[in-house]
């Protein structure tokens, strides 16, 4: 099986430890990832701000870049949904049948990090040791847009060390929404407070999602209250080993 | 309100409601602020948010039902001319008078002309949503003609000169020590005062207003509704509502005049069973509506003997055209994706400048409207997109992805036009095109990274970029970015 890693633009710039998080796991679970290092971003900023033109060039590469592969694992549940339940939409604007054909090929295949884990490799427990107080928020595109359900929570519960303790109001959004952090930053910003004060709540160490981009809004408020939670990536809690914490 | 030349709707003026509000991210600005409404919201929508959650958590059925509804509206839509014609004969045939009207503009016309063929200058009205979209009130009040409304909670909203914010719950954002005071202060002016030493206890202020209303209730002889379904095979209009008020409207007057929107049309009677099974379920968290009012043209000796149905399109039949944004027709007016909505509950109704708040409001005004107005315009981008409302709605329409869309309207209408969101869009857009040209900008960041050091994060930062950090930090770009690790550790390898 030939696994391609989508690290997604904003990672591959903000957040690589999520993207090399991810290469070590999968590495540790026998899956030889690759980096076709053409890709670039999955256009979903553009998509969501109403820039379909701009979107379409980008999803055509996403098709190009990927087609060839077997699955891709995205490390961002937002992008995988754009990929997945976007892309018809701009294929279709497109009128360029090639896409429509090509989207319909690789967004099937494309998948979120516990979901390639857990349907395509059909593991549970990855090994992982992670002795701290953490607490989970599924962000709003891998629960209600590709219904990843208790995937993560799966993944997480198996994680030895682990002191999992649930989020109050969990799947309420964190008020990220892309372009609405800054278009509405005000609405933004009450209900991420909220989500903050649900997080503070459980005196959890670390909080962690399957996005960055949803961890960078939470993230940004836990900071700027000097909160001492830190963020992680699902990945980077999954790619923690005992010989790594000694 | 400034329109643009380039808006496609024709009838982009037709729904001219709350016009000349600011747009969405200044009055939910303002809202925020407001301590107290968010109070009143948070605990109001959190309450019908888990009643509603318990009633359908208990149906074994719900998406089968929920997908039946959402086929059975679509098949109202697609076929609304024949639908239409069919419930037009019945309801001739049944003894109604029915009226066309295009626009709002038209179907005010008609009801002014059929309110003073009875020669009365005041009317009592049942809850309409129809009604407050034509701004019908309004333009009654202009030719002298007093339109009391009978739902308590539009009581409320009329008495205290003030705009509903919610769909079903039009005083949601009211506490009830306010609601004391406006009857207190406005009763008496327009009919029966509040009784003395009323407290704020919500009998005493539910006792005020039956009494309040029970004389216009038996003075009146014209009564004014809308409908929430009218069924084509059997020409019947049906109101759902849970006071009683509104059957007092639709019973005791002679004259009873109906303001319907084409889309409120289901095919046939049997195909109400699915709707009072979802309609109380997703608006009040009901099992079962209170009171449920049907009727087929007058009945002789019995309930009200003049029956007028009019039928509204303002801008209906544009909706129907667009194919994403058809599926907004499909709403039954159950406010359930207001009631879990992360941005409603904050902002509060009245921050969408229009009669249809909360996700519905963001995509149903601009599709009816247009997107001429900068109001218009902002209301596809109040939303996170977190699909709650999709997951809740009742006729399974895809909010997120109609707001998608109308997001995609607003730009492609000003494309040719540059500003600086344009800009940056198409600069990160070209930028995105080839890996090389991201691996240069990328270089920019991490040598950023570099300079900033042993820092984690930076503070506020001026510019456009204060829209993030003048509540949250941002964080220093890494050293090295993931594909400039790749090639140097040969994908971690070395």
């Amino acid at each position: 099986m030939r696994v391609a890693l989508f690290a997604t633009c904003f990672n591959d710039t903000m957040w690589p430890e999520t993207p090399k998080a991810t290469v070590r796991l999968l590495r540790r679970l026998g899956v030889e990832v690759e980096f076709p290092p053409e890709q670039t971003c999955c256009g979903q900023m553009f998509t969501n701000t109403g820039y379909a033109d701009e979107a379409i060039p980008l999803a055509r590469s996403f098709v190009d870049v990927f087609e060839g592969y077997d699955a891709v694992v995205s490390v961002s549940g937002s992008c995988t949904g754009s990929v997945r339940e976007q892309y018809g939409d701009l294929a279709k604007r497109s009128g360029d049948t090639a896409l429509v054909d090509g989207v319909a090929k690789v967004a099937p295949k494309t998948y979120e990090l516990s979901e390639f884990i857990v349907d395509v490799l059909g593991v549970t427990d990855v090994g992982a040791y992670f002795p701290h107080r953490v607490t989970y928020h599924p962000t709003c595109h891998s629960l209600r847009m590709l219904k990843v359900g208790d995937r993560p929570l799966q993944l997480l519960r198996e994680v030895r060390g682990i002191d999992l303790v649930d989020l109050p109001s969990a799947t309420e959004c964190c008020g990220f929404g892309g372009t609405f952090a800054m278009k509405n930053a005000d609405v933004s910003v009450a209900m991420g407070s909220d989500k903050v004060r649900h997080i503070r709540e459980t005196e959890a160490e670390v909080v962690v999602a399957g996005d960055n981009s949803c961890l960078a809004q939470i993230g940004g408020l836990l900071e700027r209250q000097r909160a001492g939670v830190r963020t992680m990536h699902l990945a980077e809690i999954l790619a923690s080993t005992e010989q790594e914490a000694s | 309100m400034t329109t643009t030349s380039s808006n496609p709707n024709p009838l982009a003026d037709t729904m001219p409601t709350f016009i000349g509000m600011p747009k969405f991210p200044t009055m939910a600005k303002e809202a925020l602020g407001n301590t107290q409404q968010r109070r009143n919201l948070q605990h109001a929508t959190h309450t019908i948010r888990a009643k509603r959650a318990a009633v359908v958590g208990e149906m074994n059925d719900w998406e089968a039902l929920r997908r039946n509804g959402a086929d059975t509206k679509d098949e109202v839509l697609a076929h609304l001319d024949t639908y239409l014609e069919q419930l037009e004969a019945k309801l001739v045939e049944s003894g109604a008078t029915v009226h066309w009207a295009r626009d709002a503009e038209e179907a005010n016309r008609i009801v002014i002309g059929l309110v003073q063929a009875e020669g009365v200058d005041e009317v009592v009205k049942v809850k309409s949503m129809a009604t407050q979209e034509i701004e019908l009130n309004e333009a009654l009040e202009e030719v002298g003609i007093a339109a009391w409304e009978t739902d308590l909670a539009e009581l409320i909203v009329q008495l205290g000169d003030d705009r509903p914010s919610h769909i079903l719950v039009p005083a949601i954002h009211r506490g009830r020590a306010e609601i004391r005071e406006i009857f207190r202060n406005k009763m008496a002016a327009v009919g029966r005062p509040a009784p003395e030493g009323m407290t704020d206890e919500p009998r005493q202020l539910a006792e005020a207003a039956r009494l309040h209303l029970r004389e216009k209730f038996l003075r009146a002889k014209v009564a004014i509704s809308g409908a929430n379904f009218a069924i084509a095979d059997t020409g019947t209009l049906v109101v759902l509502e849970s006071e009683g008020n509104g059957r007092m409207c639709l019973t005791l007057p002679e004259t009873l005049i109906s303001v319907v929107g084409i889309e409120k049309v289901l095919p046939t009677w049997e195909d109400l069973g699915t709707f009072m099974q979802l309609l109380p379920r997703s608006s009040t968290g009901e099992r079962m509506n209170p009171y449920t009012t049907m009727w087929t043209g007058p009945a002789a000796g019995d309930g009200p003997q003049n029956v007028h149905v009019v039928l509204v399109d303002n801008g209906r039949t544009h909706v129907l055209a667009d194919e994403v944004g058809r599926q907004g027709l499909r709403c039954i007016r159950c406010s359930a994706c207001l009631n879990v909505c992360p941005v409603y509950e904050r902002a509060g109704g009245h921050a969408y400048g229009s009669v249809y708040p909360g996700p519905i409001g963001a995509v149903l005004t601009p599709q009816l409207r247009g997107t001429g107005s900068a109001i218009d315009q902002s209301l596809p981008y109040a939303s996170s997109l977190c699909g709650a409302c999709f997951e809740v709605c009742p006729v399974r329409i895809d909010i997120p992805r109609m707001l998608v869309h109308l997001r995609t309207q607003v730009v492609d209408e000003h494309r040719g036009t540059r500003n600086a969101e344009s800009s940056a869009m198409q600069a990160m857009a070209w930028m995105f095109a080839d890996n090389r040209r991201l691996q240069k900008a990328q270089r920019a960041a991490t040598l950023g990274g570099k300079l900033l050091g042993k820092r984690t994060s930076l503070g506020a930062i001026p510019g456009p970029a204060s829209a993030w950090s003048g509540a949250r930090d941002v964080p220093v770009p890494p050293k090295e970015t993931f594909r400039q690790w790749w090639s140097r550790t040969d994908g971690g390898r070395r």
